[in-house]
């Protein structure tokens, strides 16, 4: 018992040790710098782990909310394009609000009309002029506010509120998608979810990435407000440098790794908040249910649990922790570029995370966020050198050479999956297995 | 009259002609799903890259034939080297069974911890197609262009409109079609084939009745390899060769294979093209073929377009989520339930 009780510990310090050596051995900079991603991706892991390692949901549409997340952030702290609003705003919000109001009577139809042909044809009239109406409405509108200003605005902008509201707010938005995904898409088979939830995904990064009025598009929103101090205001200001050049450091590095701490101290607030939460709720009575209903949903349901609402609740709660994630990301950043969502990065990444930090598992999802971030970074570097050293024999113009240490970048990739059937084979219960 | 006939052609030419080669495409991409789904239970995420795989080996063969002066013009060299992609694959896939697959088989693994190690295995074969081929775009179609072009099909016809077939359209249909015919003779012939299907559809049956399983799961790999390969190759003759379009063909390529039944070779095909019917006719701007039907008077003012083409991913989607809301069996009832 002892052993396994000192394993996690033990795990973590090698983790942290191999973030001091990546500091001592390239520079405090890096290093704050997988920490920050690390401390994100460990948020949006334990998310994925609520929804697969507490309840066997087979989600790969994480991508999806984390790009939600990052739209948060752009609703809430960009300023305010007050000529894009007068152009179109209300008119766009007014179509928006058309085609959700169709939506809703079609379903209403379904709902109070008898089965039948009748039925099926009121509801597809409803929709197809619903959607012709809303179209009508929020065409003009949207192309309007694209055009006001395209290479500085083209689109609404935000709320010019505190970027911190954003990161609840992103999950809010979160949780709202995997509400209405759960709605259609819970209760199929697991393989069908894991579908459906990937084409949500792609949905809505499409959606991000073409919907100028709301995003900018492919354009981009960058210089999104932040939620600590700007390197350039604490160079120029006297008491700092004076107190940089008193640790012997050069004041713009100590700029930038200030800066980095404060991101780090705000994001660690919020993960210890969450894996608190996650801690506390996966070993109350609930958490035990959950883990009833994945190990075996008939006996469970035949102890009376509600299955279909106790995935539903977790699904969404899962989703609104990867919504919080993303727009935390999008803030570290400082910018939302959609076009930059992929997802073998921002979905699969994280199972990788999830599954070798042991499913079930919050510290494990915790770990195996800052592991497999670390190596994701490192990996590139690692493999330039091994190649480098693999290619040692071969002249310094061969062809084979320069083409493999060109390809180091793709080591990626493929350590992650060797990882990932590694740990699937050899420890399929994880790093941290779940207690 | 005349309007009538213009208005055809340009559907023919944007709606039908490209919409019947990507769905000839996603039909082959999705009897591989099928395939795999059947005999071996599992969603195969790593079907879209095991296509981006052979069209890669396919790729650099392509280049080789081109040093070594060889050419079957009119047609792609493409065509004489799909062999080679096809074997390669196979022997990748062998090999990932052997080493990867196999262990969960013996198991009797649950069919999700399949699909997560499929992940991984698309993962490194995604690695391993950047690895060997680069992230850039592509185009190795070598064979003539058309077969019908705007400017011969408007000087035959007088019409005001033009046609185009592209070669590498035709060869499409045709190589899917031989594939099909192939792969149905081979399904409902065989001794190997049947016992395929045997295995599908009772595996404890097949087992009883000396079926080896090994031996199936095998010969499945390799077909599953050839239509990989092949759909890959046709897809990236059609348009080009993108490593990243491979990962993103897997949704409209798993709504096929859904919306048919997953495990049903038939329902594949049928998917196949309704998934490529839907988005091509949801994304294409009716306006020009309205226009020679129509009276001025009556044209609508925008491009008559249900949705812009940036959201083709969503016609799948839509197909996808109606099919498993109203029938989740598929149009042809697939083993799955």
């Amino acid at each position: 018992m002892s052993r396994v009780r000192l394993r996690t510990p033990v795990l973590f310090l090698l983790v942290a040790a191999l973030i001091v050596v990546t500091g001592l051995a390239q520079s405090w900079n890096v290093a704050l710098t997988i920490v920050n991603m690390g401390l994100v991706s460990a948020i949006v892991a334990l998310g994925l782990n609520m929804q697969w390692g507490y309840a066997g949901l087979f989600n790969i549409g994480v991508m999806g909310f984390l790009a939600l997340g990052g739209l948060a952030v752009v609703l809430v702290a960009v300023p305010p394009v007050a000529e894009a609003w007068a152009a179109g705003g209300p008119r766009t919000l007014a179509g928006l609000a058309l085609a959700v109001a169709a939506l809703a009577g079609a379903i209403l139809l379904r709902r109070r009309m008898r089965p039948g042909v009748a039925r099926g044809l009121a509801t597809a009239a409803v929709i197809v002029l619903g959607y012709v109406l809303a179209r009508a409405v929020f065409v003009p509108a949207s192309e309007a506010i694209e055009r006001v200003n395209p290479a500085g605005t083209g689109f609404l902008g935000g709320l010019g509120l505190p970027v911190l509201v954003a990161w609840p707010l992103g999950g809010v938005i979160a949780a709202g998608a995997a509400w209405l995904i759960a709605r259609v898409a819970l209760g199929l088979r697991a393989d069908y979810l894991a579908i459906a939830t990937l084409g949500i995904a792609e949905i809505i990064v499409a959606i991000l990435k073409h919907e100028d009025w709301l995003t900018r598009g492919v354009k981009n929103v960058v210089g999104i407000p932040r939620p600590v101090p700007y390197e350039v205001d604490l160079l120029s200001d006297p008491a700092f440098v004076a107190r940089a050049h008193l640790w012997g450091t050069d004041p713009v590095t100590a700029a930038s790794i200030l800066v980095k701490l404060a991101y780090a101290a705000l994001f660690l607030v919020v993960l210890a908040i969450l894996l608190w939460m996650a801690e506390k709720a996966l070993n109350s009575p609930w958490g035990r249910m959950m883990r009833a209903i994945r190990d075996n949903e008939t006996a469970a349901e035949a102890m009376g649990k509600d299955v279909t609402r106790r995935h539903l609740q977790i699904f969404v709660l899962g989703a609104a922790v990867c919504g919080i994630a993303g727009a935390m990301m999008t803030t570290l950043d400082g910018q939302l570029t959609p076009g930059a969502y992929q997802p073998l990065r921002f979905t699969f990444l994280v199972w990788v995370m999830v599954v070798v930090g042991g499913s079930g598992s919050n510290w494990g999802a915790v770990l195996g966020g800052f592991l497999i971030w670390w190596l994701w970074v490192m990996v590139e570097p690692i493999g330039a050198w091994l190649l480098g050293v693999v290619t040692m024999p071969l002249p310094a113009s061969s062809a084979l050479k320069l083409h493999l240490l060109g390809s180091a970048q793709h080591m990626r990739l493929i350590t992650m999956g060797l990882i990932l059937l590694l740990v699937l084979r050899f420890a399929p219960r994880g790093l941290i297995p779940e207690r | 009259m005349e309007g009538t006939l213009n208005a055809l052609v340009v559907l023919a030419n944007y709606v039908v002609i490209p919409a019947t080669a990507y769905g000839a495409q996603l039909a082959l991409g999705a009897l591989g799903v099928t395939l795999v789904f059947g005999i071996l239970r599992f969603s195969n995420f790593a079907h879209g890259d095991s296509m981006a795989f052979g069209a890669a080996v396919t790729i650099l063969t392509v280049w080789a034939l081109q040093a070594a002066g060889v050419s079957i013009y009119p047609l792609p060299t493409a065509l004489l080297a799909l062999p080679v992609g096809i074997a390669a694959t196979a022997v990748l896939m062998i090999l990932t069974d052997r080493a990867v697959y196999r262990f969960y088989r013996r198991q009797k693994a649950n069919p999700i911890i399949l699909v997560i190690v499929s992940i991984g295995v698309m993962f490194i074969m995604n690695g391993l197609v950047r690895f060997v081929i680069g992230t850039e775009d592509i185009r190795f179609d070598d064979g003539a262009r058309f077969i019908v072009d705007v400017r011969g099909f408007k000087a035959a016809t007088g019409l005001a409109e033009g046609l185009a077939i592209r070669s590498a359209q035709v060869t499409t249909l045709v190589t899917a079609v031989a594939f099909v015919a192939a792969l149905f003779w081979f399904l409902n012939r065989t001794r190997t084939g049947k016992s395929m299907r045997a295995f599908s559809d009772n595996e404890d049956l097949a087992l009883l009745s000396g079926i080896d399983p090994e031996r199936v799961v095998a010969v499945t790999w390799i077909i599953t390899a050839a239509l990989a390969t092949t759909a890959g190759v046709l897809y990236g003759l059609d348009k080009s060769f993108w490593p990243t379009t491979y990962f993103q063909l897997l949704l409209p390529i798993f709504a096929a294979a859904v919306v048919g039944g997953l495990g049903s070779p038939l329902g594949a095909i049928a998917g196949g093209f309704l998934v490529a019917f839907s988005e091509v006719a949801v994304t294409y701007a009716f306006r020009r073929a309205a226009g020679h039907v129509m009276p001025e008077a009556w044209m609508p003012e925008g491009l008559v377009q249900l949705l812009s083409t940036d959201y083709k991913f969503a016609v799948s989607f839509m197909i996808l989520v109606v099919v498993l809301l109203f029938r989740p069996t598929g149009l042809f009832r697939g083993t799955a339930s």
